[in-house]
Parts: structure tokens; C-alpha cells; sequence
């Protein structure tokens, strides 16, 4: 990817509307990989691993293990999976990281993009079919063994209600009513959430359940990182409610991880 | 064939600066006042959807007088300029100056290259993370920058406010203190009172995290006011 920037302020050129993407393709800046399949043979990327959400009573909880893998080792220990996207909704990537981190980069700048041009957010349907298309621009990666999928929250301000939308790899979007998790402790983490899981559930109690279900699929995982209490590395938990997004100090996440390890002693 | 009359180009350019003075002047001002935790930009507007004012980028804001399509124009450029630019290199790579520079080339080149001169004056405002790292720069008709201290005002009246901010301005204000001072200084050089639903305002402020832009709605400016 070139970094070479438009030194002035072009007015005349045709107006890619509000799309922070439409611009970058019209300056050639846009990100594309050329890559063969018999590169993707040989190439090891590192990869982002569990993630889940779930709604509860006000809005929606989003945790993410902190471990990158590559292959059988662990690539990174603290990698954030967990990202807000505006201040009204939060992203969370499993999947090849580089990618992943970059589609977030992306997203978080279309979004604000948006905004400014606008002066208005993009609805919480427009925003989530536009993480969809993204995830659709990646088909071609798909083929050389390079997935992405997010998962993907927000407060609706015109329906006051949290919604959560999971995705696949061909960017089919589903919105979910009630828990979804992704990544290679997915299932574990599913699990968890089944056997936990009520639609009335508080705040606190949804947070409690977020950081269990990552540290439930950590024992069965070896790709999921748990709570890690001698480097005191914990799960990123966020939220998003009426108020916006916000994050759960890491405080407490590890309080919450603590408890845990010890009742399981 | 008939050969175009010739004109000089003193008289060329003056007779554009007058015709986008004489548009400017028909326009309301704007003034931007640096209190104790930011910038305070306030703007006479009865509109609720067409702004004056808007947010460039985390600590950025544009404010522009004259002709709307024009101004937004480069309202619209500028976000592309810097989310680009941030979205290249980093977040803090966006700087004021470096736009205040590409708005000065552009309005420039306008100025001598166009059938029409833009009618507009603009307003570039950066907030730093310390009072002394906040700068104004305005960008005049034909290109002239301006880096203005502590207040400015752009726009048909902006010599009778300045020159009434001057007498007034003290640094340090809190916000409540500068939303009395800039709308005094409008009532003083208007001649009358300005109703609450008639003023756009916004702030940059460094208390309100990475996107520091955040609009006022009339029940603050009345309170603050009243």
C-alpha cells in the first residue's frame, strides 16, 4: 500500500458521496494484496482467536480473549480483539489478525467519515451492512486460507434496544437476539453462554458470564488465551447502552478473572 | 476574430477582491474565543440544518462565512484531507497548520485562476493539549493566512468585533464566561438582542476525550447567558 497523499485539496474530483473507502479508492490508496495461492501455501499470518457477545436486559456485552497464534505457538499475548467502531457501537475480529485489524482501522475511519460529512451517525442497520461489505471485499483472501470474521454490536437510538450481528465468511450478516461467539474457542464459548444464558440478565451479571464464557473455552482451547494472573493479562470486556460505549476498566475484568480461577481451585 | 481588450492585472485583481469583499460583507460573522479548556466558536444562524461551523477532526474544527455551497465545499475537502492523512499515517500526524496551508493554496488558486473569486472567509481551529499549543488560522478570499491569538472574528463584521473583543478579552475564561463574552460582543456591534434560537456554537474542547468537537444547543447558550 502506497502512502503518497494529495498534497492539495482537490474539489473538482467526483465526489465518492460520504464513503471514506470510495475515497481511497479514488486516490489508488485503498488496501489490496496480490497474493497467489502458492504464496498462501507457505505464508503463516498470525490469528486472532475467541471472541463473543451477548445481549442483556439494557444493551450488549463484548468480550475477547488477548492471545494470537500461530500455528500450534502463541504469536502475541496481548492482543486487543475488542475495538469501538463510533461511540455507539464495538467491533470484535477473529481470524487472520493483520487483516483483521486493518478492516477495524477502516471501518472506525468510514465510519467517522460519515458522521462528519453527514453531521448525523449511520443508522445501526446501515452500519452493519457496511461491516458486511467489507468482509464480502475479502472473498478473494478467503480462497487463499485468509478469514476474517467479525462480530458486531451497537445501541439502536431509534429503536432504544442492543443488537448484535454475527457474520461469515462470504459476509452474510444474521442479527442474533440473544449470545454469539467466534474464533477457535467459539464453540466452547457457545456452550458456556447456552447453559447460562437469560434474556433478563443485568449488566453485571452479563459481564460476569462474557469473561467466564472466554475463560471456560480457555480450558478446553489451547488457542484461547484465560485470565493469565502471573503476567496479569485478562480478557478485554466492553459495553454498549444508552450511553454509548464504553469499556470495562481492566481492574475489573481481573477481579472478575480472579474470582473465577478461584472458585475453579 | 476580435482580440480580447486587454486588462491589467491590478485592475484585473482588484476588481475581484471587491467582488468577494462586497459578498463577504453581506454574510453574518463568526467568532472564535479560546477559554480555560479549549475553543468556543459562536455564530449567528436562525438555520438548524445548514452549519457554519463543523468538525474536521479530533481536535479540529472549520468554521466558514459567505457563500454556503462554497464554504462547505472545502468544509467537505478538509475531512477528506485529514482522514486520509490519519488514516495513512497516524492519528496525531493531523496537524492545523498543514491544512490551514492546503485551504491557503487552494483559495489562492481559485482566486487568480477562476471566472469568480470565492466569496467566503474561513476559520481553522486546532486545541492542543495545553492552552499554549491552541491556534487560529484564518484563511482570507484570495489565500491571505492569518494566525490570530486568543479570539478572532471572520465575516462582514469582524473589524467592529475585534475591535470590541479587544477591550474585553481576558485569558482563562471558563466556558459559561466565554458564551457571555461572545455574544456580547455580537449584541454590542448589532445593536440588538439575539435570541436564543438564533446562534450556532460550538466547542473544541480538551475535556471531552480524542474527539474533542461537541455542538451547543440553545438551553446552554441561554443558561450560560441568563
Amino acid at each position: 500500500m502506497s502512502l503518497d497523499l494529495p498534497s492539495g485539496l482537490p474539489l473538482n474530483q467526483p465526489a465518492p458521496d460520504a464513503s471514506f473507502f470510495g475515497l481511497l479508492r479514488s486516490h489508488d490508496l485503498q488496501p489490496t494484496w496480490e497474493l497467489g495461492p502458492a504464496d498462501a501455501q507457505t505464508l503463516r499470518a498470525p490469528e486472532a482467536t475467541t471472541i463473543l457477545a451477548l445481549r442483556y436486559a439494557d444493551g450488549v456485552v463484548m468480550v475477547g480473549d488477548r492471545r494470537a497464534t500461530e500455528g500450534h505457538t502463541i504469536a502475541h499475548r496481548r492482543m486487543q480483539k475488542v475495538y469501538p467502531a463510533d461511540g455507539f457501537s464495538a467491533v470484535a475480529i477473529a481470524g487472520t489478525a493483520g487483516l483483521a485489524m486493518e478492516m477495524v482501522k477502516l471501518f472506525q475511519t468510514e465510519l467517522e467519515h460519515y458522521e462528519k460529512l453527514e453531521g448525523a451517525r449511520l443508522s445501526l442497520e446501515g452500519k452493519a451492512n457496511h461491516l458486511a461489505r467489507m468482509v464480502r471485499q475479502q472473498l478473494p483472501m478467503v480462497f487463499q486460507g485468509l478469514v476474517v470474521v467479525p462480530l458486531f454490536c451497537g445501541y439502536d437510538e431509534a429503536e432504544s434496544v442492543g443488537r448484535l450481528y454475527t457474520y461469515d465468511v462470504v459476509g452474510g450478516r444474521y442479527e442474533e437476539d440473544d449470545y454469539s461467539a467466534s474464533g477457535s474457542g467459539g464453540r466452547e464459548a457457545k456452550a458456556y453462554l447456552r447453559s447460562v444464558y437469560r434474556e433478563s440478565l443485568s449488566e453485571e451479571e452479563a459481564l460476569i458470564q462474557g469473561v467466564a464464557a472466554i475463560a471456560a473455552a480457555a480450558e478446553q482451547d489451547t488457542a484461547t488465551g484465560g485470565p493469565d494472573l502471573r503476567r496479569e493479562i485478562y480478557s478485554t470486556a466492553v459495553m454498549v447502552n444508552r450511553d454509548g460505549y464504553s469499556e470495562v476498566p481492566e481492574e475489573r475484568v481481573a477481579e472478575l478473572s480472579r474470582d473465577l480461577v478461584g472458585e475453579s481451585e | 476574430m476580435t482580440l480580447p481588450y486587454y486588462v491589467p492585472p491590478e485592475q484585473l485583481m482588484k476588481d475581484r477582491a471587491e467582488f468577494a469583499q462586497k459578498g463577504i460583507a453581506k454574510g453574518r460573522s463568526i467568532i472564535a474565543v479560546e477559554y480555560a479548556d479549549g475553543v468556543l466558536m459562536l455564530a449567528e444562524n436562525s438555520s438548524r440544518a445548514l452549519n457554519k461551523i463543523g468538525e474536521i477532526y479530533d481536535r479540529m474544527a472549520f468554521a466558514g462565512v459567505g457563500k454556503y455551497n462554497e464554504f462547505e465545499a472545502l468544509r467537505v475537502a478538509g475531512i477528506r484531507h485529514a482522514d486520509l492523512k490519519g488514516y495513512s499515517y497516524g492519528r496525531s500526524d493531523v496537524a492545523a497548520k498543514s491544512l490551514a496551508n492546503a485551504y491557503s493554496q487552494t483559495l489562492a488558486a481559485v482566486f487568480t485562476e477562476s471566472v469568480k473569486p470565492y466569496e467566503i472567509e474561513i476559520l481553522i481551529v486546532e486545541v492542543g493539549d495545553e492552552a499554549p499549543g491552541t491556534s487560529l488560522f484564518r484563511v482570507r478570499y484570495d489565500g491571505t493566512l492569518v494566525d490570530e491569538e486568543g479570539f478572532c472574528a471572520i465575516g462582514g463584521q469582524e473589524d467592529e468585533l475585534t475591535a470590541t473583543m479587544k477591550e474585553r478579552y481576558e485569558a482563562g475564561m471558563d466556558l459559561r464566561a466565554a458564551i457571555r463574552f461572545a455574544g456580547e460582543a455580537f449584541e454590542a456591534v448589532e445593536e440588538r438582542q439575539i435570541g436564543s434560537d438564533e446562534w450556532e456554537a460550538a466547542v473544541l474542547d480538551r475535556t471531552n476525550g480524542r474527539r474533542m468537537f461537541r455542538r451547543l444547543d440553545a438551553d446552554e447558550i441561554t443558561a450560560a447567558r441568563s
